[in-house]
């Protein structure tokens, strides 16, 4: 029976991922800022099959609460199978652009927080020498796009950050993936223009993020043919990039 | 976002307000009655006609309220969000012996859908309709805030919601009592017929035995057809079907069934099926839900969509107007491959509006075109003559003299409905 962390548990992609594991009897920590949304969540899984949830209600850019929040969950649930890093926003580029506080404190939400959490979790799945730390990241942080790139640079840096991060656990044991979703049908995309062949479910994500912790990946695109595009996006040269309304 | 009714006609998209949380969803009904000043609940989109089709053409869409709410599994009642499908719902329950008492021939309607329209299923006779499974339900309106409604609570609206067509409040949770299944297999026996007699002999036969019991007919012949009836299989796993499903990519612009392709597929449909009685078993999927294996079939009917045309009709005229409305269809060479009878049990109605009543009921597909509303028209004036009534879950076209006629308690449910929420079905049926 898996331990199971989430933080950002009431996002779309995080709940799918959850009930796949609700339904194999998992044991679930669920963090987020909403009481009533994570106990919505936490019923869910329970009737799927979940052998446990608890909820920790927490604004996770409050950095200096996360001490308490992993001493909880290592008391609650012992150890930890996985963490599944999964809270984020999506800014308003323009609102970036006109407000550098506005901008830091979505940089906060969608990196820094990100980079602070893992730097705990590190320390306990160094300890404990086993799981699995995976961290949904975006796309978006292969290249920065005049459209979001501020969002981009955030998810950018847990990027590098979790790269390092693999390297250094991967003597101790653990195993860190990188997931970066394109665009996904969710409440956090609702409104936005985008090019529906191109758009997928939240369960799809959530199948790959499941098998992907299965088998070891490291990085993910998901749905895998992301990896193509940015690939192809990757190669395009600066003085070309540049002049692309990307 | 914008989604249309399953027939795809009348032709008139509707924007989606989603509603994914249960602690939000008045605030997301009087956000989008404030911007459009009203709307309608919207589920899976598997309603055919314009009963699914706010006069606004703005919805609510509660698809995303899927969650569990409570489940015991001892006693199999169970408390879901309304957006849930029997599908999803299904996913969980069957493996732990527990199968929905009432399915309709998909499983992707939302259980909201299926309160909403009273469904009914292959076992009609046996257990009525949906509507008799459901405890309790949790209704938003916009005048009274969020409300629990059963047979000791709001027993009005717990009667004009069933098979209210989401007029009277979006419902946002549903109680329901599941049925104990021993196996994910059914036990199947098939009996080819040759007409309408034959039909009504073979339901006589097995109703009393078997849960289930419906018929295939071919349309382009005067009542020959294929008789099923079904038993949960006694013993055995409880597996899910995880088959990979198929898909119609996109839409032709006109229609694939056509006057050949129609004999073609009826003629080869009996024939697969022999002669004699046989006994098979298979799984509960392909069994309840063979359509639903391949996705977006409704496309095949292409770029102007389709209706379905569902009555029933009392049992005693059943015989004679059932041939009638064959023999109109086979005449006009319309009609579709999967056209199904179906002897619908005595039981007292769920709802104010229900349409099951004691008698036999027919439905098949049309591709819409200009020859149409003739041979609807036809058909209804044999339905009406016969005291029976059309399905509004299924309807894009019944007169508002035949609605009235049919349903009498309408202007109960008209007085219990909610102001903000109206459908294009509701305005076409009580205008006058």
């Amino acid at each position: 029976m898996k331990k199971i962390l989430i933080v950002g548990a009431t996002s779309a992609i995080a709940h799918a991922t959850a009930r796949i594991w609700a339904a194999q009897a998992a044991e679930f920590m669920l963090v987020g800022r909403n009481e009533v949304k994570l106990r919505q969540n936490a019923d869910d899984l329970i009737a799927r099959g979940a052998s446990k949830t608890q909820i920790y209600v927490l604004d996770i850019s409050q950095t200096e609460q996360h001490a308490h929040l992993l001493q909880h969950t290592v008391e609650q649930l012992g150890m930890i199978d996985i963490a599944l890093i999964a809270h984020g926003t999506l800014p308003d580029q323009a609102a970036c652009e006109a407000d550098a506080a506005y901008a830091l404190r979505e940089f906060t939400n969608n990196g820094l927080s990100v980079i602070a959490l893992l730097t705990q979790l590190a320390n306990q799945f160094a300890a404990q020498k086993q799981g699995t730390i995976a961290v949904i990241s975006s796309v978006a942080g292969d290249r920065g796009r005049p459209s979001n790139y501020l969002y981009g640079s955030a998810k950018a840096a847990v990027n590098a950050f979790c790269e390092g991060l693999r390297a250094r656990l991967y003597q101790s044991g653990v195993h860190v993936l990188t997931i970066k979703p394109g665009f996904v049908d969710t409440p956090m995309t609702q409104g936005l223009d985008l090019p529906q062949r191109l758009v997928t479910t939240p369960e799809k994500v959530a199948q790959n993020i499941v098998n992907a912790i299965q088998k070891k990946r490291n990085v993910i695109y998901t749905p895998w043919f992301w990896w193509v595009i940015m690939t192809i996006i990757r190669a395009i040269p600066t003085a070309i990039f540049k002049k692309l309304k990307l | 976002m914008t989604v249309q009714s399953w027939g795809r006609f009348p032709n008139q998209p509707q924007t989606t307000h989603a509603s994914s949380w249960r602690n939000e969803v008045a605030a997301d009904l009087s956000k989008v009655v404030m911007q459009h000043s009203s709307t309608l609940p919207f589920g899976n989109g598997r309603s055919y006609g314009d009963s699914c089709l706010a006069v606004s053409n703005h919805v609510l869409h509660t698809r995303l309220l899927n969650r569990w709410i409570n489940a015991d599994w001892q006693t199999g009642l169970i408390r879901a969000e309304a957006g849930m499908t029997l599908d999803e719902l299904i996913q969980t329950s069957l493996p732990k012996g527990w199968f929905v008492p009432v399915t309709p021939g998909t499983k992707y309607v939302t259980l909201g859908g299926a309160l909403a329209n009273d469904v009914h299923g292959k076992n009609h006779h046996v257990r009525g309709s949906f509507g008799a499974h459901i405890t309790r339900f949790g209704l938003l309106r916009s005048d009274r805030g969020d409300l629990v409604c059963s047979s000791d609570d709001n027993a009005d609206l717990f009667r004009a919601s069933i098979a209210g067509l989401g007029l009277t409040g979006i419902v946002t949770w549903v109680e329901l009592q599941l049925m104990p299944i021993q196996s994910s297999q059914m036990d199947v026996v098939t009996h080819r017929f040759n007409n309408l007699s034959e039909f009504f002999a073979l339901s006589d036969e097995f109703e009393p035995s078997h849960e289930y019991a419906v018929a295939w007919i071919d349309c382009t012949s005067v009542g020959q057809g294929v008789f099923m009836a079904a038993n949960h299989a006694p013993a055995g796993e409880l597996k899910l079907n995880i088959r990979k499903k198929i898909s119609v990519p996109v839409t032709p612009p006109f229609s694939l069934m056509n006057r050949l392709s129609l004999k073609l597929l009826n003629t080869a449909y009996y024939r697969k099926h022999p002669a004699q009685r046989t006994t098979r078993q298979t799984n509960y999927e392909p069994y309840f839900y063979p359509l639903d294996a391949v996705l977006n079939w409704n496309r095949i009917y292409g770029a102007n969509g389709f209706q379905q045309f569902q009555c029933v009709i009392p049992n005693i005229v059943a015989h004679d107007a059932i041939n009638e409305i064959l023999r109109v269809i086979a005449q006009a060479s319309m009609g579709s491959f999967l056209a199904v009878l179906k002897r619908c049990g005595d039981f007292p109605a769920a709802g104010l509006l229900s349409f099951p009543i004691a008698g036999v009921s027919l439905a098949l597909d049309f591709a819409h075109n200009e020859r149409l509303p003739a041979l609807l028209q036809k058909l209804d004036a044999i339905v009406h003559q016969a005291h029976g009534r059309l399905y509004p879950a299924k309807d894009a076209h019944m007169s508002a003299a035949h609605f009235q006629n049919a349903y009498q308690n309408w202007p109960q449910l008209e007085a219990l409905r909610d102001p903000v929420l109206n459908s294009r079905f509701w305005q076409r049926v009580t205008s006058n």
